[in-house]
């Protein structure tokens, strides 16, 4: 995975049939990266629906969750549609696992991303990140204390 | 190993024996199909461990997914206040697939709830902010689906079906008992 302290590795993907999202338009918001490895397998799926209960907990924080995987856009518009769920779906599909291999989460083996978390601050420092292992829903408690740390450090230097 | 945070405290709902060696906590949601096949599970291992058990229920309604989570959720504290949340609590968890409003407040009439008294506390806002506090500790907890077991304050990381969950209390009240 890469390093803590680093900047985040710009990249653009679809996140609706015909829109797209670049990590670098998200200014003035802190960035939750949930790699994961397909839409509709039992894990993802649990750790999704975790994710989309918790709209309140990121804004209060002033992030944004995002989900890659290397499914298609049509995968996860029905994904989405199917679960309901409040928060982008990036497609990391063609070229396959670009940005999984850029942020060194991608499993040469089974053509899919790693389930791997990234919390990025405001100024697109990666601050926190979490490898799990891949049959294994890392919950949401890991990315709270990061994003805790990072607001209650600015209040600190401040 | 994840923690059950806070630990078990006067605000939350006991049944059985509150100083018994097994202390079993279950994150849960009301329209959750999986908690509702934990439920009698859960029934049997409270009846086999008898005074042996603590069990506690903490709210982890999933909202987005299950509409009528949050509000199931309410009814049983509003019955709680009653004194009857483990009467309403089965009965809830009994009917799952029906837990529309009209529903639930026949529910709560059938436990013989005082009906005024219950439509007026359902309302409170005490109630949803003790719902949203369950809720919150169960993600400090490290819950990461329903339903979600703590066993003597640890998370519990196996399966729950097929008698596994009973089994595995069972074997730590031997060994809690032998050492």
């Amino acid at each position: 995975m890469l390093p803590i302290g680093i900047i985040a590795p710009d990249f653009e993907l679809y996140s609706t049939p015909d829109q797209t999202l670049r990590l670098s338009e998200m200014t003035d918001k802190k960035v939750i990266l949930a790699f994961y490895p397909a839409d509709w397998s039992p894990v993802c799926d649990d750790q999704m629906t975790l994710y989309n209960e918790m709209g309140k907990y990121f804004t209060e924080h002033n992030a944004q969750l995002i989900g890659i995987s290397v499914d298609s856009k049509w995968s996860h518009l029905a994904f989405t549609e199917s679960r309901k769920f409040h928060f982008p779906l990036l497609a990391d599909f063609e070229p396959k696992g670009e940005v999984a291999r850029l942020y060194g989460v991608y499993n040469e083996k089974t053509g899919e991303c790693k389930r791997a978390l990234y919390v990025i601050d405001e100024d697109k420092t990666i601050r926190w990140c979490y490898l799990s292992p891949v049959g294994i829903n890392p919950g949401a408690d890991g990315i709270l204390n990061a994003l805790e740390e990072i607001d209650n450090l600015k209040i600190v230097n401040q | 190993m994840k923690q059950l945070i806070p630990v078990v405290n006067s605000n939350d709902h006991v049944a059985g024996n509150s100083l018994a060696t097994i202390e079993l906590v279950e994150y849960g949601d009301y329209e959750c199909p999986y908690c509702g096949r934990a439920y009698p599970l859960v029934k049997d291992i409270q009846q086999k461990l008898g005074s042996e058990l603590k069990f506690v229920f903490r709210n982890f309604p999933l909202s987005k997914i299950h509409p009528h989570a949050f509000q199931a959720a309410i009814a049983t504290e509003a019955a709680a206040l009653q004194n009857k949340f483990w009467e309403m609590h089965d009965r809830v968890f009994e009917n799952q697939k029906i837990l529309d409003d009209e529903n639930i407040f026949l529910l709560a009439m059938s436990i013989g709830l005082d009906p005024e008294r219950f439509k007026n506390d359902i309302e409170k806002k005490s109630l949803k902010e003790k719902v949203e506090k369950d809720f919150d500790s169960g993600i400090r907890s490290g819950v990461n689906r329903t339903p979600t077991f703590f066993i003597n304050g640890e998370k519990y990381h196996y399966d729950w079906e097929d008698g596994q969950l009973l089994k595995y209390v069972q074997g730590l009240l031997t060994h809690t008992s032998v050492s």
